[in-house]
């Protein structure tokens, strides 16, 4: 979907590289799908995969920043503690300075871009790696959102459409969090593939100083990159506020590492310069379903890490060999 | 005409440890082809990165039609109607052909941040159309050869429509056929009024193509000349600051019969068929071909670069199995690449790890310390013995000169010993002087019983250098010529046995010559 832009001409390519990459993680995805429907007759209920689906919606979201962030050969640690800074700041805003919804909304999606314009800055300014830059941001982000909620959960009671946001349901019984992951994955798939700023991702990724020659201002683009993350991580915010009705400013350590490895999975190359967004779809699909599936075959937690590490693992490995077959 | 478009006076230019530029000076008629000549790290690079906005001088003025000019990066340069084509490929390997063409100016689509792709593909092909070059825009650019990506290349410079041109080393990789339609666009663009920096070690094309000469020497500027009245050897000497005799060095005979290395049968779908050879002891086997004949195939197939679908090799006899460029290494192989900036170097490291990267064991004490000072005592030798223009053996690789860069490299395989090398194009973007001295130090490897593979595509090379000559055309063993049969006409014929007709490829070959079987090598 997202190489759509870039498979005007030939056709045999296509076939053997973004297409095949997506059919080996969706035929992945339909092969857990099978193997635990067949393993529980609760796994394959309505009910249970409207949890899935729920359950992937805001990694998904967040993945779909990360995946620009990876395709530049950067890293984005940051994504889950701004995550959660974001969602305190919808807190604040709606529940302690009492506005109207819309704006708390607002506040949380530039509170996110603010954050990942900074990792920008830090990286194309400052040339610190992305690594330090997005780890520093990540300790920073939680510090602040750990000091602005006064270490407190904040409740959305007093704003009781702000839960129907997610929880409710526009589209037959789809829960509209999983209604705002596609329209955002969409979104992110049309930046990607049809707009200068996904062009120069790739570009960046592919070979950046080849970039820089041709006329192309890396540490501007570069920055947009981390703030269009920040973004995905600010509508992030929103989503996960909504849906557990309050912030939670302890939450957030650990999505960065589900983001990165639903984008691995995804077949986005760490090495920059490739990667899709439906891929990275698909990437946070496995991941949630294999949490869901091993819990209900009452898999101990611990356990759980273990298999969806060597998902990712696996994952990797499977892509590679792929590419070395070319 | 006779409009300055671009003057260049007083430049001066430092790195950390290099003056690179000392109070250099240039100048660009309008309709001109001027060339700029000098050994590897004079400097011709640094100053024409100054001109398209890549570096800032130091000191010095640049007059653009008259009018002094700041020009600030690439972008500035882009605005007044410069642009360059750099000696290093520069690509973006995951994009289409059409994308990286166009990237930084893509024609937008309904939106302003939204791009036409159907608008860049169309573009493309036309610019490829006027070029006679028959790729497909929607091509990635990491499918295609060097040579091919240099056309490219030269593609996305043009398509700027510049008054002034700058072309670093444009012919390094291309073939005859290609150079040949690079001249005539050059000779175009120069009706068209356009001024063209034309650098090359290749002093012959010069002649052909070049109406002045500017030769610099150590950063420094040392005359202009008229291209047509000045005889080469005046121009070496001028580059070079003493006369040099560029003799061809007698290649010693070899009378070594024992065989090092027998290749049977290589497949590898259509780009290796049947491929059968034998290397001895002390010999210099040439590799001739057109661009793209299978050539390097061969040698990364042997080294272990590449998978192959069945073939044999045999070392002293006795055959081995080598999956993996380790293994090459660990049985003496040795392999110089002709893409160095991929395959042959760390760029981002100095020069005495780059040089001690294939044989670390050397240099590993008993329980597996590095010995820095060993690693720095060799670095240093064959930084002298290859001339290797470095402030010092810490300097990092990507801030040598091309030319400097490609010696690195050959330094690399000499220390790693191996007994049997294979170079791919060893004497590319390499100036005179050193080219020499590597010809020298071929034979003298030869000499001492190593034996080696030398891919070349220039001719005269291969026709100097090599005791027997292999001659290769779409993957398949064409001919082999013994040293004293060997002309240009009849490798030529050979390079040009074509199997087949292939229809993307329209070369207007005649049937007569279709279908020859490939002619048999291995004479024991
Ligand atoms: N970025 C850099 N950092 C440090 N030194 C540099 C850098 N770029 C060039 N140099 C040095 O400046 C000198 C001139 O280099 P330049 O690339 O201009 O040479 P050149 O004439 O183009 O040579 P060649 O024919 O080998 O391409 C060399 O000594 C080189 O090592
Ligand atoms: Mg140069």
């Amino acid at each position: 979907m997202a190489s759509a832009a870039t498979t005007a001409a030939p056709r045999q390519s296509i076939l053997r590289s973004d297409a095949a990459q997506k059919l080996l993680a969706f035929g992945a995805l339909i092969l857990i799908f099978a193997f635990f429907s067949f393993a529980s007759p609760v796994f394959f209920t309505w009910e249970n995969i409207k949890g899935i689906l729920l359950a992937t919606a805001v990694n998904g979201i967040l993945a779909l920043g990360v995946t620009f962030i990876i395709i530049t050969a950067g890293i984005d640690l940051s994504v889950g503690t701004v995550m959660t800074l974001c969602a305190v700041m919808t807190g604040v805003a709606i529940t302690n300075l009492g506005l109207p919804i819309p704006v708390g909304i607002l506040v949380s999606l530039l509170t996110g871009i603010a954050a990942g314009s900074v990792n920008g800055f830090f990286i194309s300014r400052m040339g610190i790696p992305p690594f330090i830059a997005t780890l520093g941001m990540m300790m920073m982000a939680r510090g602040l959102a750990l000091v602005i909620s006064g270490v407190k959960p904040i409740y959305f009671n007093d704003a009781p459409g702000f839960r129907n946001l997610t929880m409710g349901t526009l589209v037959a019984d789809i829960p509209n969090a999983v209604i705002i992951l596609f329209v955002a994955a969409i979104i992110a798939a049309f930046i990607l593939g049809k707009t200068v700023l996904g062009r120069y991702a790739v570009a960046m990724g592919s070979n950046e100083e080849a970039t820089r020659l041709s006329g192309v201002n890396v540490a501007n683009w570069k920055t947009a990159v981390y703030a269009l993350g920040g973004f995905f991580s600010g509508l992030a915010g929103v989503v996960i506020a909504s849906r557990l009705n309050s912030a939670q400013p302890a939450l957030g350590m650990g999505y960065e590492l589900d983001a990165i490895a639903a984008v691995v999975i995804g077949g986005t190359s760490l090495s920059g310069g490739q990667g899709t967004i439906l891929g990275t779809v698909i990437g946070a699909f496995i991941i949630s379903t294999l949490t869901n599936g091993l819990r209900i075959l009452s898999v101990p937690q611990e356990w759980q890490m273990v298999v969806t590490g060597a998902i990712v693992i696996l994952a990797v490995y499977l892509d590679i060999v792929r590419r070395r077959r070319q | 005409m006779d409009t300055v478009l671009v003057k260049m006076e007083g430049i001066d230019k430092s790195f950390p440890g290099v003056r690179a530029l000392i109070n250099a000076q240039f100048e660009l008629r309008a309709g001109e082809v001027h060339a700029l000549v000098g050994e590897n790290g004079a400097g011709k690079s640094t100053l024409m990165k100054i001109l398209s906005g890549i570096y800032t001088k130091d000191a010095g003025h640049i007059y653009y039609l008259g009018e002094e000019t700041e020009i600030d990066g690439p972008r500035e340069a882009q605005h007044l109607g410069i642009s360059m084509i750099h000696q290093e490929l520069n690509l973006m390997p995951h994009l289409t052909l059409a994308q990286n063409v166009f990237i930084g100016r893509e024609p937008r689509g309904a939106l302003p941040f939204m791009l036409d792709e159907r608008k860049i593909n169309a573009q493309t092909e036309a610019l490829f159309e006027r070029m006679n070059l028959r790729l497909n825009p929607g091509t990635k650019a990491s499918e295609l050869t060097v040579a091919k990506q240099q056309m490219v290349e030269i593609a996305k410079a043009l398509s700027f429509d510049s008054q002034v041109l700058i072309m670093d080393e444009p012919t390094a990789a291309l073939t005859n056929a290609e150079i040949d339609e690079l001249f005539r666009i050059i000779r175009d663009l120069r009706s068209k009024g356009v001024g063209i920096v034309y650098i090359s070690h290749r002093l012959e094309e010069l002649k052909q193509i070049c109406d002045r000469i500017t030769v610099m020497r150590d950063g420094q500027y040392v005359d202009t000349v008229d291209a047509a009245s000045i005889p080469i050897d005046r121009i070496i000497s001028m580059m070079v600051g003493r006369t040099i005799y560029e003799s061809a060095p007698e290649l010693p005979e070899n009378r070594d019969t024992e065989t090092v290395l027998e290749v049977r049968n290589l497949n590898r779908g259509k780009e290796l068929i049947d491929v059968n050879f034998s290397l001895k002891k002390g010999e210099i086997l040439g590799f001739a071909g057109l661009m793209g004949a299978g050539r390097t195939e061969v040698a990364r197939a042997i080294f272990g670069a590449d998978p192959v679908d069945s073939g044999e090799i045999y070392l002293y006899g006795k055959r081995v199995g080598i999956h993996h460029p380790r293994t090459a290494v660990q049985n003496g192989l040795g392999y110089l690449s002709e893409d160095r900036k991929r395959y042959g170097l760390a760029t981002g490291l100095n020069v005495e790890i780059n040089n001690a990267l294939a044989s670390m064991g050397q240099f590993l004490s008993s329980v597996g310390v590095v010995n820095d000072s060993k690693m720095e005592e060799r670095a240093e030798q064959y930084v002298e013995t290859l001339a290797i223009k470095t402030p010092s053996v810490n300097q990092l690789v990507k801030n040598l000169s091309g030319g400097n860069q490609q010696k690195v490299v050959i330094g690399k395989w000499l220390t790693a010993d191996s007994d049997i090398l294979i170079f791919d194009e060893p004497t590319r973007g390499i100036d005179v002087g050193a080219k020499s001295e590597i010809y020298h130090l071929l034979n003298e490897l030869a000499g001492q019983g190593k034996s080696i593979i030398m891919i070349s595509s220039e001719l005269p090379e291969i026709l100097r250098m090599s005791h027997r000559i292999i001659v290769m055309c779409e993957g398949r063993i064409t001919g082999e010529l013994d040293a004293t049969e060997a002309t240009q006409e009849r490798i030529m014929t050979y390079a040009t046995m074509r199997s087949v007709l292939t229809d993307q490829d329209d070369d207007n070959h005649s049937t007569d010559d279709a279908a020859p079987a490939a002619v048999t090598v291995s004479q024991k």
